[in-house]
This record gives C-alpha cells, structure tokens and sequence, in this order.
C-alpha cells in the first residue's frame, strides 16, 4: 500500500485524459458519453479540465505558502521555510501553465492573445507576486532574514488579492463566465448570463471537471512533498560539511 | 503619541536640512513629466491617457523617493539606536507620516505640472477628484512604507522596492486611474462610489495589516 497514492494519480490522469478528450461534443447528447454543445465553443470548451486545475493550484500553491510562512514566523523552524518556498515554486510553474494555456486559447476563441480582462489581469498579478517573492529571497543573504521577510511579503501581497478575484470581476466589463458584459442588444452592461459560472455544467462533464480538480490536487502535493523534501536534505547535507 | 511625531519631527527636520529627498524627487518629476511632453509632441491625447499617465507619474515618483525613510536608517547605521529609544509601533506611523506629508507634496506639485502643461488634463469634478486624491495618497503612503520596512534589510535596495511595490500598489492605483478619469469627464460622485468604498477598504487593509506586522520586521 505503500505506492497508493501513486497508483491512485496515475488512474486519475488516465480517466481525466480518456474523459476529457474522447467524449464527442454533440447538440443534443443523448448517451452519458457525450458533451453537450456550447455555441461558439464547440471543442474549444475542453480547456476547462486542464486550464481550470492549473489556476486553482496556483492560488492553492499561494494560500499553502503564505501557511507556512506564517507557520515560519510562529516558531522559527527553517523547514517551514522550505515548505513555503517550495510550494511558491510549484505555484510560479502552475501559473505560468494556467497564463500560456489561457493566452493561447483565448487567441483562439477570442481572437488575440491577450485582453486585460479582470482574470487575466489578476493572473498577471499573481506572475508578478510570485516574481517579486523570489526576487527578494535572491536579494536577502542570510537564511532566517530571508524566511522572515518573504514571509511577511506573501502576507502583504496577499492581502491584495482579494480585491483581484472578488471586486474587479464585479466592477469591470470582460470576458471570463461571472463578470461584466455587454449586452448585445441593448448595449448596456449587465451581469454575465454564461452558462458556466452558474455551474450548469453538464453532469458527466462535472464528474470529469472534478475528478482533473482532485487529480491534479494530488499531483501537487506529490511534487511539493518531492521538492521541499529535496531541500531538507541539500541542506542537512550542507551541514555536515 | 508623542513619540511618533518625535520621530516624524526627526525625519521632516533632517529632511529640511539636507534637502535630499525633496531635490531629487522635483527633479524627478519634471523629468518625468518632460519626457511625456516630448514624446506626445504636439498631438493630442485622448482624455483618458492623461489622467493613467498622471497616476504613472506619482507612482515612479513615490517608487523614487518613500523608500529613503527606512534605507537612511540602515545605511547610517542607526536603526538599532531608534529601535532602543521608541517602539515598533510608533516608530512606523512616525516614518508613515513622514511618507504622506512627502507624497502630499509631492503630488500637488505634479497636479500643479499637469494642468499648467497639459490643457487637456482638466478636471470637471473637483470634488470626486480631491477624495481620491487623499485617499490614494494614504494608500500610497502605508503600502510604500511597509515595502521599504521590508526592502531597507535587503541587499538591492533601488531596483526591488518597484518590483515589490507594484502588484501591492496596482488594486490602488487601477481604482485611481478609473475616478480621475470619470472626474475628468465631469460624472457625479455617485457613479465611482464602488471604487470609492475599494479605496477605503484598501487604506483600512493596509494601514492595520503594516501596524501588525512591522514588529516582526523591526526586530532582528
């Protein structure tokens, strides 16, 4: 039992690989096995199992760093630092991840790379935090310096996300399901009537969307136990020297 | 209480004698606002670019010149000595009201700039526009002294204190940008009222969180 999870993962990803790419995208799905057409988005709309995934870990990755930076400051114990650090790290590649798949689908179906719509704003943001983040770990020398003021600089820059993904969205016209739009008719604002961010997401493609959500949970956690273990070690090792 | 207009009156008289960061920070905003007009020329903008453009201004500014109040300390060598003689808390807000005096001067310096230079940077409502002028001011202050708490023990103090400021600034200065323009198109007050309640919420947030967690930056 000791390579569970392992196998659990692997069976995870196959499903969420074989559910999320082979089922048919028809207009009017009559078996479990096919997804049900969105207008205007056809295959496109497969994204949302892998893009999805990738910006929830990125905030996951975020919350679990400054935990244990806080953690840090609490009672000084340099592996909290390392888990920090390295589920910042992991973070840093998710949101990365979850900015090129956005970018290029969106190049896609909406018709250029980039919009500056509140989402992608606030991803941006979130690139530029966690650059920032590691540009004052390379700037800080001494080891207890730097866990505790990046630390207290995730704890800061925290505190302005709220305001990137529950306020902007609601204050400012785009694209993403659950902000404001135009309404094509009329021409006034109006809140979003897309199907998505009311979750009318049709029932076999919500057991896909969450088995991928908890198939890629895993996968983080895997990675983040790997790489800060990895550290503890390096630096263990350091110390005997 | 009184220790922290102590400490403000340390910076501000210190600051009036050497003249350092005030020179420098003028001198910094006619560049700034030079290189805009030689680069729009003789065209004409649209109303809205003046009024991002004028936000840029004051955030390189303050990105220029907030950080000395806490890099002096550490490069006189005199942060121990402040910190045996008053308390974290009282120590940030003196420093914090040194920061919003200089931006307040700051800023109306180049709001002066702006509407000599520019004729198209005309403000139709006054009212909407000085509200958000004070409490952007405020913002600016609390989160940029925060930053250089946390910048003046780093090693490369100039180039980080933007880097890191930025995305802490940005909720702040999108909300701004989006008031003047309104209050430049001459909009009652009522129609930026989510953006104003973003802007005291976003004081309120950082103001306290600062007075939290400073004492763990302080002390080493």
């Amino acid at each position: 039992m000791k390579n569970f999870w392992k196998y659990f993962l692997f069976l995870l990803v196959i499903l969420v690989l074989l559910g999320g790419l082979i089922p048919p995208i028809v207009e009017n799905p009559k078996s479990f096995f096919e997804f049900p057409l969105i207008r205007g988005l056809e295959d496109k709309a497969r994204i949302i199992f892998f893009h999805v995934p990738t910006a929830w870990l990125t905030v996951l990755a975020y919350l679990i760093a400054m935990y244990y930076g806080i953690r840090y400051l609490k009672n000084k114990n340099i592996y909290d630092d390392m888990k920090s650090v390295s589920a910042a790290a992991l973070g840093f590649l998710f949101c990365i991840l979850a900015t090129l798949t956005g970018s290029v689908w969106a190049k896609f179906t909406w018709g250029s790379f980039w919009h500056w719509d509140p989402r992608e704003t606030s991803i941006f943001i979130l690139l530029l935090i966690y650059g920032a983040y590691f540009a004052l770990r390379s700037a800080l020398e001494v080891e207890e310096k730097r866990a505790r003021l990046s630390a207290i600089y995730s704890i800061i820059a925290f505190l302005t996300t709220p305001f990137f993904i529950f306020i902007m969205p609601r204050l400012m016209i785009g694209l993403h399901p659950g902000s404001l739009e135009i309404d094509p008719v009329t021409g006034q604002v109006k809140a979003s009537a897309n199907p998505v961010i009311k979750f009318e997401m049709a029932a076999n493609m919500r057991v896909v969307f969450f088995i991928s959500l908890i198939a890629f949970t895993i996968l983080f956690f895997w990675l983040w136990n790997l790489s800060h273990r990895i550290l503890k070690l390096e630096y263990e090792n350091q110390k005997e020297i | 209480m009184k220790k922290i207009y102590y400490i403000f009156y340390k910076d501000f008289s210190s600051e009036l004698r050497m003249r350092f960061a005030i020179n420098a920070l003028i001198m910094f905003v006619i560049v700034a606002v030079s290189t805009i007009l030689f680069s729009l020329g003789s065209e004409n903008a649209p109303q809205n670019v003046y009024a991002g453009m004028f936000w840029v201004v004051v955030f390189f500014s303050a990105m220029s010149g907030l950080s000395r109040t806490f890099v002096s300390e550490e490069e006189r060598g005199t942060s121990l000595i402040l910190s045996l003689i008053a308390n974290p808390i009282s120590i940030f807000l003196g420093k914090f009201l040194f920061n919003l005096v200089l931006i307040f001067f700051i800023n109306s310096i180049i709001t002066m700039l702006y509407m000599f230079l520019f004729q198209e940077f005309l403000i139709k409502n006054w009212m909407s526009f000085l509200l958000a002028f004070l409490l952007g001011n405020f913002g600016i202050a609390a989160s940029s002294t925060i930053i250089a708490a946390i910048i003046s023990k780093a090693n490369v103090k100039g180039t980080l204190y933007p880097v890191l400021a930025f995305p802490v600034l940005l909720p702040l200065i999108l909300m701004l940008i989006e008031i003047t323009k309104s209050a430049m198109e001459g909009n009652p007050i009522n129609d930026v009222e989510a953006e104003f309640l973003v802007l005291v919420s976003y004081d309120v947030i950082m103001i306290t969180a600062s007075i939290l967690v400073f004492d763990i930056i302080w002390r080493d």
